[in-house]
């Protein structure tokens, strides 16, 4: 991708070359194919842990890993998926298209771009290292809840300090992103003629400006309970074990939408493009979408129903969480709307955004049943709930990611991927994707509590079944890797547009794109934003 | 072998999730509807919810997969204009919206009765300790006297056989993982509120066919409560992650007509006060070696490991231990009071004097240690006051 960009068609003469170019680059295409390419990096690093998980637990019994070891397993699997691959790899989707998409040179702020980027690999070497510290990584689970969290040995500052760097690194491409999309819009370009995906990823970066600050405080008050004497956690010393969960969840379910959002967006991008059909109410999709963002504060307690609220706090957000359902099925309605008497056509991206729209709804229902404080007092903390958010990140968040990168790479790269290996990875890893998170639900109401290593026997058929649908899926994803090296060194020439029904500025440019998007501002009608 | 059974699982899970209502117990694809009348309201939402959403599912991925049948450009559709429909927005706001209405009534209604945990019969405390239950009958019920407990462990032949690479199958054991070596014993048809707590770190009470779990957390006491409609052995495990041996702390509740738990209580009376006055006289060593062996297998096992070489650095070892092998009072100082910041639990209110005394000596006179040490529960009485 490197040499094709590099040979784009304006100036570029002053480029350095080498590493330099990569660790000096301040320009929105250069960084956002580091952040993507980080991303792919840590998908196969937290892939390769899930695989250790599912291995584990193909059989009752502890074959492989002690249990320790397990813990920091699914601690590490998740801190790496969320903050080592939805999150990058979004921002990396925001910093290739958002100045393309709206007209613009590059990203307002491109110096913080480009810090901002090169935090992360330090976060991660913390974070990853801990596993090598005597005693091993963090084992408390991803949402760190004291007093387990207290426990762990040398390993607990390395991962506060990551996820600093990392909150860091979030708040400051945030602050990059929105001020691009409010000072460097082309003329014409109003708020209400942006793309979806714009759309999304604005709104994304206000929930992360306001919520990592919060998350920041809580780690923060973890290492000074365990370094400085202080009790904010401890009963012992007048302190609240809750706390930490109000706190951690208050930024937690805002997070769940950072992770979701910006794939609404690439889903809402694509659909209509093979659709051959504008997208269905483009403005009640902006109003829901703020909507979802909205209600995501006052919902967090549902994280946490069984701690032993008052009624009325059960109440308060029980009906909180359910309204949520409200805008999340506008859009669903709207997406399949859009698809309603088009002139559908089913390549690559579009069998993936398809998929979303499927698997994303499931996730969304069983999100709706988690919702209900009395049902939830069966299924919290059990596999009902790791099907749940499975659902809802791997085959939405992280399916929708894909659809984009078939979506956009012939853009990106100047080269037409290969369809059929584009086909073949999308039909093995929807089959096995289902044949690994779907029998988790009947795992999660049999009884089977998540986050251990070992299982009652009668788990054992459900665990088979889910585990070899892991390894397939986790395997399936090489193709992927393959797909996208061979299209980055050739294939067949892209054009401009590279989609029959594709719309929007960026399909104005060619393929793959100048090095600086739009050099002369271009006029933006209504007739371009919404066709 | 392993792909028949693999295939007769998902056929039959496939046939049952069509039918989910008659789901065989033993299939276990489904919440079990339980044995209270809180988990049967319970298992009613949730079906209810479960059916909601999948007519929901029927029309909007029916509507979806007709139109990606017929609205195909290889079939010559020609695509329309239409970008919104202000009428069709409008309905299925409103639609949603009545539907979660007419959920939440029933839930409301449900979650009202889950938090009346007042006027019961019983009351026992249950704490939550890494890792292992602790029940204590703070009151009977039925004008009996209260005010003991005991811990309740995963049991011996489970535990043997979930080691690390222990070469048992864990199918030859009975109800592996999910039984222990003294259940809760509770009698049916009575009010039964318990109250959860931790000592340690956050655990979750959860036995699926009382309905419900609760978090036991320390410096807080929740309050729940269950009738058991049916006398049986019920099994749960810890539902909230505390730590490495979280898998390992099951829930076994036995639920008893009256006159058999009047009997049960009239047992653990008697084992109580011979408790008490074993504390009071001197114990030999053969004695203390035996009786702490047992100590060190139930509540010391899992870190320190059964040849006292622990699992450093987490867990360090007692053989040749600075601790176990230096000064006696400092022994007992940490195994009564622990050791902040780690999973050293602070063993001093949750076990007895003799308990106490016989594991120190157990632990000061083996894994090679010979310090030749004796502590009597007289000592522990010492330093308690």
């Amino acid at each position: 991708m490197s040499q094709a960009v590099a040979h784009g068609h304006d100036d570029h003469s002053h480029l350095p070359a080498g590493w330099k170019r990569w660790l000096f680059t301040t320009n929105h295409k250069d960084i956002g194919t580091l952040y993507l390419s980080f991303a792919l990096i840590m998908f196969f690093i937290g892939g390769a842990m899930a695989m250790i998980i599912r291995l584990e637990l193909l059989e009752p019994g502890v074959q492989y890993v002690d249990p320790t070891f397990f813990n920091s397993m699914t601690t590490m699997h998740a801190l790496v998926m969320i903050f080592g691959v939805v999150m990058p790899g979004t921002v990396g989707f925001a910093n290739w298209l958002i100045p393309m998409m709206i007209g613009s040179p590059d990203m307002a702020l491109p110096r913080m771009n480009n810090w901002s980027f090169w935090i992360l690999p330090f976060a991660f070497t913390l974070l990853l290292g801990s596993l090598f510290l005597p005693g091993g990584g963090p084992a408390g689970g991803w949402t760190m809840y004291p007093p387990l969290m207290l426990q762990t040995g040398f390993a607990l500052p390395f991962v506060i300090f990551a996820v600093h760097f990392l909150g860091a690194s979030s708040i400051m491409g945030s602050i990059n992103i929105i001020a691009t999309i409010f000072n460097m819009r082309a003329p014409g370009m109003t708020f209400m003629r942006l793309p979806l995906f714009v759309w999304t990823w604005l709104i994304t970066s206000f929930l992360l400006i306001a919520t990592i600050p919060v998350l920041a405080g809580a780690v923060t008050m973890l290492l000074t309970d365990k370094y400085f004497g202080t009790s904010f956690f401890n009963a012992a010393g007048g302190g609240d074990p809750v706390l930490f969960q109000h706190v951690f969840w208050f930024f937690g379910h805002p997070e769940v939408y950072i992770l979701i959002l910006p794939s609404f967006g690439i889903v809402s991008q694509i659909l209509p493009t093979f659709s051959r059909k504008p997208l269905f109410g483009y403005e009640s999709m902006v109003y829901a979408t703020a909507s979802i963002a909205f209600l995501s504060f006052f919902v967090w307690a549902h994280h946490m129903f069984t701690v032993g609220m008052p009624l009325a706090g059960e109440l308060f957000f029980m009906y909180a969480t359910m309204s949520i359902a409200v805008p999340t099925g506008v859009k669903v309605f709207n997406w399949v709307a859009t698809m309603w008497r088009g002139s559908m056509t089913f390549e690559t991206p579009m069998l993936w955004a398809i998929s979303f729209v499927v698997l994303f709804t499931i996730g969304g229902f069983s999100g709706l049943m988690l919702g209900i404080t009395p049902a939830d007092f069966q299924y919290h903390d059990t596999y009902f709930v790791v099907a749940h958010f499975h659902y809802v990140l791997v085959t939405g968040a992280v399916f929708g990611m894909i659809g984009g990168v078939y979506y956009w790479l012939p853009k990106w790269t100047g080269h037409m991927y290969d369809e059929t290996l584009g086909k073949i990875h999308f039909w093995v890893s929807v089959i096995s994707v289902n044949l690994l998170f779907f029998p988790q639900h009947f795992l999660g109401l049999a009884g089977m509590p998540r986050r251990i290593p070992d299982y009652a026997v009668q788990f054992t058929e459900w665990n088979q079944i889910s585990s070899i649908g892991g390894f397939v899926f986790g395997a399936s994803q090489l193709i992927f890797l393959y797909l996208i090296i061979r299209c980055i060194r050739g294939g067949a020439k892209a054009t401009d547009q590279v989609w029959e029904g594709a719309h929007g500025l960026e399909w104005t440019l060619p393929s793959p794109p100048p090095y600086h998007s739009f050099t002369t501002p271009p006029q933006v009608t209504d007739a371009v934003a919404h066709s | 072998m392993l792909l028949t059974r693999i295939m007769k699982r998902v056929l039959a899970g496939a046939a049952l999730s069509l039918f989910m209502g008659e789901t065989r117990a033993d299939y276990a694809l489904n919440m079990p509807r339980g044995v209270t009348p809180l988990s049967q309201d319970i298992y009613d939402l949730h079906m209810l919810i479960f059916w909601i959403c999948c007519v929901i599912g029927v029309i909007v991925f029916g509507a979806m997969f007709w139109s990606i049948l017929q609205h195909r450009k290889s079939t010559g559709a020609v695509a329309a204009k239409f970008h919104h429909s202000t009428k069709a927005e409008i309905v299925w706001t409103i639609i949603p919206v009545l539907i979660l209405v007419a959920m939440a009534v029933p839930a409301t209604r449900t979650l009202v009765r889950i938090e009346q945990a007042g006027d019961a019969d019983i009351t026992i405390k249950v704490t939550g300790n890494q890792w292992k239950w602790r029940y204590d009958y703070v009151n009977p019920g039925f004008g009996l006297d209260g005010g003991f407990g005991f811990f309740s462990v995963l049991k011996d032949d489970s535990n043997q056989a979930r080691q690390v690479r222990s070469g048992i199958d864990p199918r030859t054991v009975e109800h592996y993982l999910l039984d222990v070596d003294k259940p809760l014993v509770v009698p049916v048809n009575t009010k039964i509120r318990f109250l959860t707590t931790a000592s340690d770190v956050v655990h979750a009470w959860w036995v699926p066919a009382l309905g419900w779990k609760r978090d036991s957390i320390p410096g807080y006491i929740n309050e729940s409560w269950a009738i058991i409609q049916e006398p049986g052995t019920y099994r749960g495990q810890c539902a909230e992650l505390c730590g490495k041996d979280h898998a390992y702390m099951p829930i076994v509740v036995k639920a008893v007509t009256q006159d058999e738990y009047f009997d049960f209580i009239g047992e653990q009376m008697v084992a109580a006060a011979s408790e008490s006055a074993g504390a009071d006289r001197e114990w030999n060593k053969d004695e203390l070696m035996e009786k702490g062996g047992q100590v060190y297998n139930t509540f010391c096992v899992a870190c320190h490991q059964a040849n006292g070489q622990g699992l450093p650095p987490a867990f360090p070892p007692l053989a040749g231990g600075a601790i176990s092998t230096g000064p006696v009072d400092g022994h007992i100082e940490r195994v009564m009071n622990g050791k902040a910041g780690t999973t050293m639990a602070a063993f001093g209110p949750q076990l007895g004097d003799v308990d106490l005394a016989a594991v120190i000596t157990y632990e000061r006179n083996s894994f090679g240690n010979s310090t030749g040490d004796i502590v009597q529960p007289a000592a522990i009485r010492a330093v308690r006051k």
